[in-house]
């Protein structure tokens, strides 16, 4: 019971997160706020990059070796191939393969 | 959770805060704070979802990381009504949330290799839609800016709290080359 209490709070709390914006900005929206809108995404996802990577300790073994080499290969096959899931899995393998077999 | 919720991290989480018996309080605090970053993606939502009409509400709750990743480029491909081409991204990545759960609840115990590693598929994903952008655009500055503020945070603040602040600068950062960068287009 008290579970669903909890769960059903995560939930309502997220939805309106993603929604406030959209209701806030209803009728008209500034164009400092476009303005954003446009800018934002890259610099998220650039964020985004970074959140992933963030439990590297470059100073312990590793050294966060695994995760560069992978990011490389990623960021290369989509410059190469622009091929979006072929990045994903060639980098998700050599990822797994280093730290199972090589680390 | 992954029906009703739908933010990863947050399910993670989610699953502590059921294990530790948390307040309703605490919950509702812990979600403001992970899931803050939800917020961004709404804001530079808003315009591209401005007349997608009846699919509106769908899309804005399916808004997770992964979905903003895919669509947040505004590029629909040729020949297809962009609206129903959102929609089906969102539904899409939805639907695979939840079997991807479904399944991983079933056979996580009894998969035969080790899937150690598997979770850098979420950190390619975003890499790609790094690149990808990267090669699309001109201007840099955003990329730039929100790569070097995130990892400048993330040495102040540490792993655990650099989140938000990463946020803040960002915007303050871009707020201030709002000139420059709006000369260019």
């Amino acid at each position: 019971m008290k579970s669903a209490a909890l769960i059903a709070t995560m939930s309502i709390v997220t939805i309106m997160i993603r929604f406030i914006p959209f209701l806030v900005f209803r009728k008209s929206t500034p164009k400092y706020i476009s303005y954003l809108g446009k800018v934002l995404p890259p610099a998220i996802i650039g964020m985004l990059v970074i959140y992933c990577l963030k439990d590297i300790s470059p100073m312990e073994n590793p050294f966060g070796i695994p995760e560069f080499v992978a990011a490389v290969c990623v960021a290369g096959m989509q410059f190469w191939k622009r091929n979006s899931l072929i990045s994903i899995l060639t980098g998700t393998v050599i990822y797994m393969v280093f730290i199972q077999i090589v680390f | 959770m992954s029906l009703f919720i739908y933010a990863g991290s947050m399910q993670y989480v989610g699953v502590g805060l059921l294990d530790a018996g948390a307040s309703i309080l605490t919950t509702a605090i812990a979600t403001i704070m992970i899931n803050a970053r939800h917020l961004f993606y709404s804001i530079s939502m808003i315009g591209k979802y401005k007349d997608t009409g009846y699919y509106k509400p769908y899309l804005i709750f399916a808004l997770t990381d992964e979905t903003y990743s895919l669509l947040c480029d505004g590029i629909i491909p040729e020949g297809v009504n962009q609206d129903k081409y959102r929609f089906f991204v969102s539904l899409f990545n939805h639907c695979y949330w939840i079997a991807g759960s479904i399944i991983g609840s079933l056979i996580g115990t009894v998969l035969p290799i080790s899937t150690a590693g598997i979770e850098f598929s979420m950190t390619a994903l975003f890499i790609t839609a790094f690149t990808e952008q990267w090669l699309t655009t001109k201007d840099h500055v955003p990329a730039l800016v929100g790569l070097l503020c995130t990892l400048l945070c993330l040495v102040l603040f540490g792993r655990d709290s650099f989140l938000i602040p990463a946020m803040i600068l960002i915007t303050l950062v871009l707020t201030i080359l709002r000139r420059r960068e709006e000369d260019k287009v």
